[in-house]
């Protein structure tokens, strides 16, 4: 669906099913230069299971307007206008990579916008190296064409997302193509000036669940650490024979953490949330 | 061209898209005779149905041996996807009726493989699709040819019967700025000669019967979608931007940004028309692939020596292949595919249809049939065989001359390939005593 916010056109992917803000929402943040269709193997899984899905496309990516935030304390504050905008008062944040960072800054920073987070391919800090920032400022088809070789866990991905015959390497590739120039330097410059990780953990108090490829080479396990000490009670979960992209290259295990997670998750939620205060 | 891959070709050409299975550890890809396959439990199954998990339910609808076939297709063509189907003309179709409809229009280049035409110009326009024919080095031709209703811009990487060299570049430009994605057959080149999505075309299709298979023996076919068409920012495509009722209500360009193309050529056109791919012919083409850059380079070297032979010759008017300076897309053709311009092509005798006849019957190791893209060497005369109701006018009109032959080269050694020619020429063109 799209939606208006501050006079620019927003779209939200809602898995194929109508908005339903009865229902337990779920924010998919998706990462750098990416957009909601990363999540096409979960989120309509969702929303045929019980959740009001809100799989947005973040200012300036995929089909939503600019402009675009320069911090991932600008795009957090973004999705919570958003989730206002919409009258959602809560949300399960679901974040990949850059998002993981932006449900993160959300989460601690106004506890009642969120029931519980899922941290995909996260990591703190979120250092983009030197030859990549440059790549991606300077020349970015080289910076997509690393991306794609360093996001990916091997050749051959099975099943196929979204389904046998498709190219898991250059439907990445082709996605990151889609995004206006600068786009991904700001995301990785985002990513790499966020500064306040560890203390937002420390102060998240939603049930939260880390879920890291066991073959990223760009957030790998250990590289969440960090965040799942800080986080209390945190969990882990590392998916097995999957890099980066692990919602893609790995879509059944990644879509069945998710769902037991929420599942368990909402159930021990109090029923009636109250009004939380700004940080 | 830069580009995507991560693999180099010959790596993805063995090993794209196949793992070791995982039950049994075999190397190679296993054959999944199979119709169907068993649901883990029903929720699962409903979630196959819904798209909301990957897999397969029925192998007119996917298939893993034939999955392993697409996946390689689209690594080696730089796509996103891509969809085997049981034929080329099969392919072709399945890329229209997913875009096109009654009311829809097509430009199409006029160097194209007969079937082509046919399909285009009588059996299509019977179910209300119209198609406009144009010169393929006229790009004005193009560009007045697009309509409102216009759906695709469709040409061939080399041109039947003249082996004209589709400027893909400039004629994917042009239908860019109409918001039209371009339609390539790319049969005659693979992906080893030209790669038509790295030049711009969107969507590109092959009859893998033909040198992918490159042994003679099934037949296949497959649509690539290159991914770059931008679908929701044209207004001439509600089938991918508008909900679709026979599939839920799923508007495919909101699932799949980059491929609502074949989210809904594989939902609708594979799914109701059945033209699917058996996995015992996938096997067999794959084998073919695994082999497609060493098989083409010594397509494409032979051809070249006995194209060359062919020219210099006294009873030969015309060589029609690009790889000669001869051919007025030459330039062109060494700038798009500088491996070579595959291995078929046609020679025009100085003869009349009876001599042409003579020759090709005079020939030992050719073979007289009608196909192209074999390991072995092939012959066809048009005038006896697939135009033989035409007069000479009518073949004149065709770009086909009564002694015209189609050659598609093969894997022998070329010398004796020659030695065939030379044999040929003596038994069709006797020396008067």
């Amino acid at each position: 669906m799209e939606v208006s916010l501050h006079h620019h056109r927003v779209y939200v992917y809602t898995g194929g099913k109508a908005f339903r803000p009865d229902l337990p929402s779920v924010l998919m943040i998706h990462g750098a230069q990416n957009d909601h269709s990363v999540w096409i193997m979960q989120s309509r899984w969702l929303a045929h299971h019980g959740y009001n899905v809100l799989a947005v496309d973040l200012p300036a990516h995929g089909r939503s307007e600019g402009p675009i935030c320069e911090t991932i304390e600008a795009m957090a504050a973004w999705c919570g206008e958003l989730l206002d905008a919409l009258g959602v008062s809560a949300a399960a944040w679901l974040g990949h990579s850059m998002g993981s960072l932006i449900a993160l800054e959300a989460a601690a920073c106004k506890p009642t916008r969120s029931w519980a987070n899922i941290l995909l391919g996260s990591a703190f800090p979120m250092r983009v190296s030197d030859v990549l920032l440059s790549a991606a400022q300077h020349d970015e088809q080289k910076a997509f064409d690393m991306i794609t070789r360093w996001s990916h866990s091997g050749i051959s991905h099975h099943p196929g997302s979204p389904g046998p015959g498709f190219s898991i390497y250059n439907q990445g590739r082709r996605l990151m193509e889609r995004q206006s120039p600068g786009v991904l330097f700001n995301d990785f410059k985002a990513c790499n000036t966020y500064a306040q990780g560890l203390a937002r953990a420390q102060s998240i108090s939603q049930p939260t669940l880390l879920l890291s490829g066991a073959l990223d080479l760009m957030t790998p396990p250990k590289a969440a650490q960090s965040l799942a000490k800080a986080i209390s009670g945190s969990q882990c979960e590392v998916i097995d024979r999957a890099g980066h992209q692990l919602m893609v290259e790995q879509p059944d295990a990644v879509r069945g953490a998710i769902a037991g997670f929420l599942a368990k998750a909402w159930a021990s939620q109090p029923k009636v949330l109250g009004d939380g205060t700004s940080c | 061209m830069a580009t995507d891959d991560y693999y180099r070709f010959d790596t993805l050409a063995v090993h794209a898209g196949a793992a070791p299975d995982p039950s049994h550890g075999s190397r190679a890809t296993p054959i999944h005779l199979t119709s169907a396959f068993v649901f883990k439990d029903s929720d699962a199954a409903a979630g196959l149905f819904n798209m909301e998990q990957s897999g397969h339910v029925y192998s007119r609808l996917s298939n893993p041996t034939v999955a392993v076939f697409e996946e390689r297709m689209a690594a080696l063509d730089a796509g996103v996807g891509a969809i085997a189907t049981s034929s080329g003309q099969a392919a072709l179709h399945l890329a229209i009726a997913t875009l096109a409809g009654a009311g829809s229009h097509i430009v199409a280049s006029t160097a194209l493989y007969g079937g082509s035409h046919n399909l285009l110009h009588y059996t299509l326009a019977r179910f209300g699709i119209e198609t406009t024919f144009v010169p393929p080095g006229d790009m004005a031709a193009w560009q007045a040819a697009i309509k409102t209703n216009t759906k695709m811009l469709f040409g061939e990487t080399l041109g039947n019967p003249g082996l004209d060299v589709l400027d893909i570049p400039q004629v994917s430009a042009l239908a860019h700025r109409h918001g039209l994605p371009l339609l390539v057959d790319s049969t005659f080149t693979t992906p080893w000669l030209i790669r038509p999505i790295e030049w711009g075309a969107d969507l590109v299709y092959h009859s893998a019967t033909k040198f992918l298979c490159g042994h003679g023996t099934v037949l296949g076919g497959v649509v690539v979608d290159g991914g770059r068409f931008d679908w929701m920012a044209s207004d001439r495509f509600p089938e991918l931007t508008q909900p679709y009722e026979g599939f839920h209500g799923m508007v495919f360009a909101e699932e799949s940004t980059v491929a609502p193309f074949l989210l809904r050529a594989r939902r609708e056109a594979l799914r109701d028309f059945g033209a699917c791919l058996s996995p015992m012919n996938a096997f067999q083409i794959l084998q073919g692939i695994e082999t497609l850059s060493l098989r083409m380079q010594r397509h494409v070297s032979n051809a070249l020596e006995v194209a060359h032979f062919l020219e210099s010759h006294d009873h030969v008017t015309k060589v029609a292949y690009p790889g000669l300076e001869s051919h007025p897309d030459h330039q062109l053709a060494k700038r798009l595919m500088p491996r070579g311009c595959g291995a078929v092509f046609a020679v025009e005798l100085a003869g009349n249809r009876a001599q042409g006849r003579a020759f090709v019957e005079a020939l030992q190791v050719f073979s007289h049939l009608a196909n192209v893209g074999d390991a072995r060497s092939l012959v066809i005369h048009p005038a006896s065989t697939t135009h033989f109701r035409m007069d000479e006018q009518a073949l004149k009109a065709a770009g086909i001359g009564e002694a015209t032959l189609r050659l598609s080269i093969g894997l022998e050694d070329p010398v004796d390939l020659i030695d065939d020619l030379k044999r040929a020429f003596r038994v069709a063109f006797p020396k008067r005593p």
